[in-house]
């Protein structure tokens, strides 16, 4: 049943775990429970979840294979890694697709009950890997899981045969539990509360779990299990949040600190729906959501609402926002607050709906008729995006512009420890909206430092007014085609944007404040980025320097000024190269250069140390 | 709230932009039997928004002494929905065309319907594409020589009545462009409605599509051509008011009061209040008469309606009052 391969061992700041399987495996749940453990236990975790676009794929299949990454440390970890430790694959599908990642000598757990004839066939196998000698090169273990399934289940009254393989997961489980010392302690919590009116199934449960637990213990197939000491992390409560669930909560707490009741017009697609999943939970804190009936209506709803004094968001992904886009260029030329979250994907069209990219910048920037200028920000973790949602509304609200916020998929699904922030600590917000007229009011009528308008909103006397997608005058916004008046309104609303960066944060450069080279990201690239110069300084390259970009339009204030800090710069994108052509645009000098991956993929840590290490050799 | 309103005359209602339609232009008794009918409502002016598409008839806020917004081609109900979830307490109006609303806007136009919101769209049907200068519409006719059918559109027309009730329309009226006082009073009614109320205007278009409804609309055989309904009241028409509408079979049939044994107690009397929409298709299908008035008035739960119970409902069930306790709920841990 076991067969000792190669031996070797894990290192034991951090470890990379990935589970695989059919999409109805429960894989994402086993992965959720073994990440959920490590963080209570004191780690840091990111995680990322890869299954396919198909609701059910055909079992077994390739294309079928649904997967959860997970990477914990006893140090800060970034990314949900690139590189895996451990691989548990429940079917030849999900070996196939996915040895590819595993670090030569290392683990892998196999379900052997699984290997048949028919689903090697499905995995487009020729020959039996577990028997030709091609996983030479791993630590292979065979465990026949789902028959010692059956049989620690043989027992249990009131389960049938498709619960009983089902709950093979848990064997997975708890072996890992086991290799990591974890406990099983929040897991059994867990299944308690799910399964409170169903007793057999968390008896079942538990048992597998304990049954995968005491297998490895007894048969000693590891020599030792590992430990992963608690990271060093700033005290306080966290829990682990996924991207597009902090992204929601940040509007949450936006709305409240604003005094503004939080509106949502969505149209659901992926991966952006979560937002929408999310929010219309919440309606016990008076947060409306529409979901209508296209994209378009969306938006324009949430522009209604903007009109009447909601903090209004529309949530969407590429293909979404450009049927937003001609809405969009109206709550602009309103100069009404908005904000559009788009959570990129693969595109053009309809592309990889489930796989990152970084490819809508450029659509987010200028996909609109006529010059249409919005604030443009982009979140960089998925504990991070609460910030980001929080300052899209700040500054929509604060400008009375909309504001694209920028997520993508791999931060959106991912997941990390979030310390939670209390709403109190969260910097004021304070919206524009006059209730009561003065003499000098006027519909457009700006401040003078922000040149943000007033926000009139309806059910206030006096302050009636009428606004439109036609050029308006400057001072009454009453329709206007004066040429003059529209070359003034143009380059008052690109001012208008331009004077955001006078509130929002300096560029900090992190490794190095001037060097030979600078490694620029924006988004969510964030931490393999950083993850890659850490790994570099640590080596002794003390010459690079990584600036990570949040604030896109516009652009932080000393950004030129840090650039000519550094000899080379090469900016890191998953797209052809949209930031950098930004960068060239705004700044006048030589040599940006550029590393690109549009593979539907993150960036891995090797091709970007191997890059870097060029680049300054 | 109503009753603290002040006295309003049509005046209040009209903003201080010149009025930029083609002289003749029923759009301008459109938007005077507005003026007029909005001091009668008793609503706040500043609780009066106005939005509209794209197109003649959408400058219509323009010229309202009120909230408005020109919006985007065929989005306005989208928009208006948005604006009415926010603030439930204001009166919105949906201004379109036959273009805006079935043509580009067709999508937003059905699921409003659907939704029943308490919103108000009135329909302004000319049969033709006005501000892009002549092309035809979804409702042009077959045949109808226009600047993009040079030879006769073939492309066959939407009924928009019938295309709202499909669409599940609760309050459906259609009022002819040049009968300004019925136009006024159907306004006010509108308003009333608590939900969804859709008005179809038969606008004439003095420059691209002069008299499409005067076999209707004028003087000389508006009595003949045209029947107006009232809730209650039998469906009789005529210049001599010796015409009415029985139902022979499944079809309306026009009898004469007083020959072939016709009596008055034999016409339809008109129920604008039943669910069922099979007679009100039928009369919005009539071709001669046409039928005008309040054809549809059929009151149901509003989409805000069953929105509200639901948060209150949500709201009782849930032990979060800010967000901080969802934040600091379920599955947390400390680090020290």
């Amino acid at each position: 049943m076991i067969k000792e391969k190669k031996p070797s061992t894990a290192s034991l700041e951090t470890v990379v775990v990935r589970f695989v399987g059919d999409s109805g495996d429960g894989m994402q749940f086993t992965g959720t429970q073994f990440s959920d453990t490590s963080a209570m236990f004191g780690n840091d975790v990111a995680t990322f979840p890869n299954y396919p676009s198909e609701i059910r794929a055909p079992q077994g299949s390739l294309y079928g294979v649904s997967g959860f990454q997970v990477h914990i440390g006893s140090i800060e970890v970034r990314t949900p890694g690139d590189e895996v430790d451990l691989l548990v694959a429940m079917n030849p599908a999900g070996l196939k697709t996915n040895l590819y990642a595993v670090k030569p000598g290392h683990t892998i757990i196999v379900d052997v009950d699984a290997f048949t004839r028919k689903n090697l066939e499905k995995a487009e196998y020729d020959n039996n890997p577990l028997e030709d000698g091609s996983l030479e090169n791993y630590r292979v273990i065979e465990v026949a899981m789902t028959t010692l399934t059956k049989e620690a289940l043989k027992d249990v009254e009131g389960l049938d045969n498709k619960s009983i393989v089902r709950s093979k997961n848990m064997f997975a489980l708890g072996m890992v539990y086991w290799m990591y010392n974890r406990s099983t302690e929040h897991t059994i919590e867990f299944l308690n509360k799910k399964f409170s009116a169903k007793p057999h199934l968390i008896e079942a449960n538990t048992k597998v779990l304990n049954a995968g637990l005491f297998f490895a213990e007894t048969l000693e197939l590891i020599p030792n299990s590992y430990n992963i000491l608690p990271a060093k992390m700033v005290s306080g409560t966290y829990r682990i949040i996924m991207g597009n669930t902090a992204t929601a909560w940040g509007f949450l707490a936006a709305a409240e600190k604003s005094g503004l009741e939080l509106f949502l017009g969505s149209y659901p697609i992926t991966p952006a729906s979560d937002i929408l999943h999310e929010l219309v939970k919440h309606k016990h804190f008076g947060v409306k959501t529409f979901q209508a009936e296209d994209e378009i209506a969306g938006i324009s709803s949430a522009i209604g609402a903007a009109f009447a004094g909601d903090l209004a968001i529309t949530t969407t992904s590429g293909p979404g926002l450009a049927l937003k886009g001609e809405a969009l260029g109206l709550a602009m030329m309103l100069e009404l607050p908005l904000v559009v979250v788009n959570v990129q994907r693969g595109g053009p069209s309809t592309g990889l709906p489930t796989k990152t990219e970084q490819s809508d910048l450029l659509q987010a920037m200028y996909g609109r008729n006529g010059e249409s200028p919005v604030i443009v920000i982009a979140a960089s973790t998925p504990a991070n995006c609460f910030n980001y949602a929080y300052m899209a509304a700040k500054l929509a609200l604060e400008h009375m512009t909309p504001v694209i916020l920028l997520t993508d998929g791999y931060i959106a699904n991912g997941s990390a420890p979030w310390k939670i922030q209390s709403v109190n600590d969260m910097p004021e917000i304070k919206s524009k909206i006059i209730k009561t007229v003065d003499d000098n009011w006027s519909p457009y009528r700006r401040d003078n430092e922000t040149l943000a308008r007033d926000w009139a909103v309806p059910g206030n006397a006096g302050l009636e007014h009428r606004v439109g997608g036609l050029e308006k005058d400057f001072l009454t916004g009453n329709v206007s085609y004066v040429p003059e008046n529209h070359e003034l309104m143009t380059k008052t609303r690109a001012e208008k944007i331009k004077r955001v960066e006078n509130h929002i944060p300096l560029l900090q450069p992190e490794f190095a404040d001037e060097g030979d080279l600078l490694v620029i990201g924006w988004g969510g690239t964030y931490g393999a980025l950083h993850t890659a110069v850490k790994q570099l300084h640590d080596e002794g390259y003390k010459n690079i320097g990584f600036a990570h970009f949040n604030y896109i339009n516009p652009l932080p204030k000393n950004t030129e000024e840090m650039l000519n800090r550094f000899k080379k710069i090469v900016v890191c994108e998953l797209n052809n190269g949209q930031f950098v052509n930004i960068l060239r645009m705004n700044f006048n000098r030589c040599g940006f250069l550029q590393y690109n991956k549009i593979q539907g993929l993150p960036f891995g840590n090797k091709e970007l140390i191997k890059k870097f290490k060029e680049l300054v050799a | 709230m109503e009753t603290s309103v002040k006295k309003y005359t049509f005046k209040d209602f009209a903003s201080d932009q010149e009025v930029r339609w083609c002289p003749g232009c029923d759009d301008y008794v459109i938007l005077r039997s507005m003026q007029k009918a909005l001091p009668e409502m008793g609503v706040k002016k500043e609780d009066v928004v106005f939005i509209s598409g794209i197109g003649c008839s959408s400058r219509f806020p323009y010229y309202m002494e009120t909230y408005g917004m020109h919006g985007i081609h065929g989005r306005a109900p989208a928009i208006a929905t948005g604006v009415k979830l926010a603030n439930q307490d204001l009166s919105v109006w949906v201004i379109t065309g036959d273009g805006d609303s079935l043509a580009i806007g067709g999508n937003h136009f059905i699921h409003v319907l659907r939704r029943n919101i308490d919103l108000n769209i009135i329909l302004f049907n000319n049969k033709i594409y006005g501000l892009t200068k002549g092309q035809f519409s979804p409702t042009s006719l077959v045949g109808q020589k226009t600047k993009s059918s040079p030879y006769g559109n073939t492309q066959p027309p939407f009924s928009a009545g019938e295309l709202a009730i499909g669409a599940q329309a609760r309050f459906f009226a259609r009022i002819a462009g040049n009968n300004p006082k019925d136009m006024t009073q159907i306004f006010i009614e509108a308003h009333k409605f608590k939900g969804t109320s859709l008005i179809e205007v038969l606008q004439n278009c003095v420059i691209f599509n002069d008299g499409c409804y005067t076999s209707y609309t004028d003087k000389e055989v508006k009595d003949d051509k045209q029947i107006f309904l009232e809730h209650g009241k039998p469906m009789i028409f005529g210049r001599n008011r010796d015409k009415g509408l029985i139902l022979n079979g499944l079809r309306l049939e026009v009898v004469n009061i007083g020959k072939n044994g016709i009596t008055g107690e034999d016409i339809l009397v008109h129920d604008a209040h039943e669910k069922d929409p099979t007679l009100h298709q039928m009369l919005i299908r009539l071709q001669d008469p046409i039928v005008t008035g309040i054809i549809r008035s059929c009151k149901d739960v509003t989409l805000e309606e069953r929105e509200d119970a639901l948060t209150a409902q949500v709201k009782s069930d849930s032990s979060f009052s800010k967000t901080d306790d969802l934040f600091f709920s379920g599955e947390t841990y400390a680090i020290k």
